[in-house]
């Protein structure tokens, strides 16, 4: 029972994996490489995981699969929002077919208000 | 079968990370490299974890919490490195 669990979460978690890198070959642009890679590849491992803590099944083993699940859970979504912070600010090209641009936009009214404020 | 799929798991996770490369090679920008990095490091992690579980070398999870560390602070100080530029 415990390895037909085994084996059904470790292939969820290798699909998810493997997805996780097609996402970062196919995507058209930085962020959204950014965003198919820490979402798809946290899943995949939390299923590895998952699956490796039920085969091993002693405590010593499932601390460390736990803690590994938890810090990697915690640091995926730093490390994404800092690639992406420092990639709009380094000016790299967002996709052509990109429709909103919220923080140009908020830029581009508070000149305009320090403008009007001016004069 | 549980080592059938332990199998196809680790070819899995070998093609992921042959993908990726191909990204780290192709990358048009640094943050591209950076973003394939990352993936690395988490899917080295997973092979590790899975590799640990299948022979029994409980060791190796502490290699792979280590690997896992070592990856976001590259990722973070590569980060750092393309917002501030190159300290010249």
């Amino acid at each position: 029972m415990i390895d037909v669990v085994t084996a059904v979460v470790w292939l969820a978690g290798s699909v998810f994996a493997l997805l996780a890198a097609v996402g970062v070959l196919r995507m058209p642009d930085v962020f959204t490489r950014m965003q198919a890679s820490t979402k798809a590849s946290t899943l995949g491992l939390g299923c590895l995981l998952i699956g490796a803590a039920l085969q091993m099944g002693d405590f010593a083993s499932f601390i460390r699969v736990v803690s590994i699940g938890a810090f990697v859970l915690l640091t995926t979504p730093v490390a994404g929002h800092v690639i992406a912070r420092a990639s709009y600010f380094a000016e790299v090209p967002l996709w052509t077919g990109t429709v909103l641009d919220e923080r140009q936009r908020d830029t581009q009214r508070e000149s305009q208000n320090n403008n009007s404020i001016d004069k | 079968m549980l080592d059938i799929v332990t199998q196809v798991t680790l070819v899995t996770l070998g093609l992921a990370l042959l993908i990726a490369f191909i990204r780290l090679v192709k990358g048009p920008t640094l943050p591209d490299r950076i973003v394939a990095m990352d993936l690395f490091g988490v899917l080295v992690v997973g092979l590790i974890v899975i590799l640990a579980a299948w022979s029994g070398v409980r060791a190796t999870l502490d290699a792979a919490l280590v690997i896992a560390l070592i990856g976001f602070l590259s990722t973070v100080a590569y980060a750092t490195y393309v917002e501030r530029g190159d300290p010249q």
